[in-house]
């Protein structure tokens, strides 16, 4: 493109210059690493013996690597600007399903957790669906998707086993490969852990990357941000939101096989509850209720945060009962710093552009333009 | 300037129902020029320009684009010819860094396939130039547009659509949310874009900001043509008067002052 620069650049005295620092506590994660790390340093005086080494660091990444699966997936849906309350309950359907599918019908557990996928797939294809062509809130539409599956949940699986579990996963043929794939027990430096959590690491370093670095990190961004503009500019926002439900219904099926394998049985209320969590975790790291902002690293640091609680208050002998309020002082501390850190970010450029004004300084390049 | 409008309608005119919203109208656009639509509201130059951008297809009339008959059936079709429309909306996403925004639906992508990404050294390094080229220093791409004052958000939708290749630049009331300081930014701006060798089409109500840079003035009046005039046909105060409606003000500030006399006649007699 033929075009002539014309007067060179002039620096304009209203940007002011950011400093490093004020650059990272800009980041949306911030808040969920200074949480984390309070959290950490909290149950470190409450209960050192348990909780500093790697026991105790095994302990706590085996509690949130499926909920932080959930909590990636959960993350790019509100950054796509949508909320997705059957995410818990899919997990168990998924699980239900390929129990079903393999101890009932005698299929092998690689298929029937295929035939699991698709259906996962179909249920989040049509959740978004619904959220695009009827403009409803994706709260209300998934809120029925949960109610819908909660039931046929315990229903299908009482009629057919006439129990509310499905048990005996473990007799059926392919089980032992697919628990290798996706989660079985190993040991590293000492320390039991499940597989799972290498899922979640792979999880969300392809999800931080595919946000920060592509074309669909781009376009998630956008659409969650504002999708008409999105789409007068090109976006296809509607793809990009009933991609990112169909993303969301995939996760709920992974963590729905893994608990499958690791348990070797299923139960009809898996999940139920869970969304909640996913969404806190995601909001604890940085991401907007409204859309357009957030990140995935920071979701699954936020997983972690909920993982320390279950394991520190077994570590400190609390009643569990207690692990919800902790949970919710949690939350309330993870956004009024992300809060707070994000206002003092916006005031530390604005204190410098007014301190460049008071020196006298802009005045000056007004007179030489 | 060059002989042949760049973009032309020739009578075209758009009824919505029994409506009509445009009768009868012809406009050319000239590359290296400034083409100035001004109208008061519902004078029609919103009809007009969403029928040069392919929003609507005109009732009647033809469509001219380098000298060829054309029907625009979407705005992207426009796009691909070249004309680029900035919308009072700027369809930018507050949330998001500079960078971002400027590529955002045509982003540059290195690698292949599962690792095509988006190239963001590429990208942050050609707003910066782009906008250099604009007169404006972006030191920190990864800056929020939501952050950036009026002005400053308007020039990047328009550098967006000179940098993707326009032709045609339709700039729907650029100024008209802005102060006058803001204004005047935005108006260098669309010289800045002439002199690039676009043909802009600059829609405006506020006289002054289309005579301070435009090189032809299309007055829409009510759904029709009032006038079109060449710089040198025409001066400010005509300009004013022709597009504002003077003898419209002129009658409406007799009948207030008519009003007002009723009232102290009633006052006097009541005293």
């Amino acid at each position: 493109m033929a075009a002539t620069t014309t007067s060179p650049p002039k620096r304009d005295e209203r940007v002011a210059e950011i400093s490093s620092m004020g650059k990272i506590l800009r980041r949306p994660e911030v808040g969920a690493v200074l949480g984390a790390l309070v959290v950490w340093l909290f149950f470190a005086f409450i209960t050192p013996e348990h909780w500093i080494g790697l026991g105790g660091l095994a302990r706590i990444i085996d509690s949130s690597s499926t909920l932080g699966i959930m909590a990636i997936a959960v993350a790019l849906l509100m950054i796509g600007g949508e909320f997705d309350l059957s995410a818990g309950v899919m997990t168990g359907t998924a699980g239900l399903i390929a129990g079903l599918l393999s101890t009932q019908l005698g299929l092998n557990f690689w298929i029937a957790a295929l035939i699991a996928l698709a259906f996962a797939l179909a249920v989040g294809y049509v959740n978004g669906l619904m959220v695009v062509k009827t403009g409803l809130p994706s709260f209300i539409v998934t809120l029925a998707t949960f109610f819908i599956l909660r039931g046929a949940n315990v229903g299908v699986t009482k009629l057919l086993t006439d129990q509310v579990r499905v048990s005996g996963i473990d007799k059926v043929a392919g089980f032992a490969t697919s628990r290798a794939f996706f989660n079985t027990e190993i040991t590293l430096l000492g320390e039991k852990l499940w597989t799972s959590f290498i899922w979640w690491i792979i999880i969300a370093i392809i999800g931080a990357w595919m946000l920060q670095r592509t074309q669909w990190g781009n376009w998630i961004f956008a659409t969650g941000g504002d999708a008409n503009a999105a789409r007068n500019v090109g976006v296809p926002a509607i793809k990009v939101k009933i991609a990112l439900f169909m993303t969301t219904a995939g996760a709920a099926w992974l963590v729905g096989i893994m608990n499958d394998v690791r348990l070797r049985s299923a139960v009809a209320s898996q999940g139920i509850g869970q969304e909640f969590v996913y969404i806190i975790a995601a909001v604890i790291g940085g991401c907007l209720l409204t859309g357009g902002y957030g990140s995935v690293v920071g979701a699954a640091i936020g997983a972690l945060i909920f993982g320390m609680a279950r394991v520190g208050i077994v570590f400190a002998g609390w009643p569990t009962d207690w692990f919800y309020s902790f949970l919710g002082v949690m939350l309330l501390v993870a956004v009024l710093v992300n809060n707070y850190t994000r206002k003092r970010a916006e005031a530390m450029t604005t204190a410098m552009a007014k301190a460049k004004v008071e020196s006298g300084e802009l005045a000056k390049e007004e007179g030489e333009a | 300037m060059s002989a042949q409008p760049i973009l032309e309608v020739k009578n075209v005119s758009k009824l919505f129902g029994s409506v009509i919203a445009l009768s009868n109208i012809s406009a050319k656009v000239y590359a290296g020029e400034v083409t100035c639509l001004l109208g008061d509201n519902g004078a029609g130059k919103s009809t007009l320009i969403k029928i040069l951008s392919g929003v609507h297809q005109p009732t009647e009339g033809e469509y001219y684009f380098e000298g060829q008959p054309i029907t625009l059936n979407s705005p992207r079709e426009a796009l691909e010819r070249g004309i680029a429309t900035v919308y009072q909306d700027l369809s930018l996403i507050p949330l998001m860094p500079i960078w971002r925004n400027f590529f955002l639906g045509l982003e540059p992508t290195k690698g292949w396939g599962p690792f095509k990404r988006f190239d963001a050294a590429f990208a942050k390094k050609t707003v910066r130039e782009e906008m250099a080229k604009m007169g404006i220093d972006i030191r920190d791409p990864n800056q929020a547009v939501g952050t950036m004052s009026g002005g400053e958000r308007q020039s990047i939708a328009i550098a967006r659509a000179v940098y993707f290749g326009a032709k045609v630049l339709i700039l729907d009331e650029p100024t008209a949310a802005l102060g006058v300081k803001q204004a005047g930014v935005v108006l260098k701006y669309v010289v800045q874009a002439k002199t690039r060798g676009l043909g802009v089409v600059f829609i405006t109500h506020n006289p002054h900001h289309a005579y301070a840079v435009g090189d032809r003035f299309i007055v829409l009046k009510r759904g029709k043509t009032l006038g079109i005039w060449k710089k040198d046909e025409i001066s400010r105060e005509e300009l004013v008067r022709a597009m504002s409606g003077v003898d419209e003000l002129e009658a409406l500030s007799h009948e207030l002052n008519e009003i007002a006399r009723r009232k102290d006649l009633e006052n006097q007699a009541a005293a």
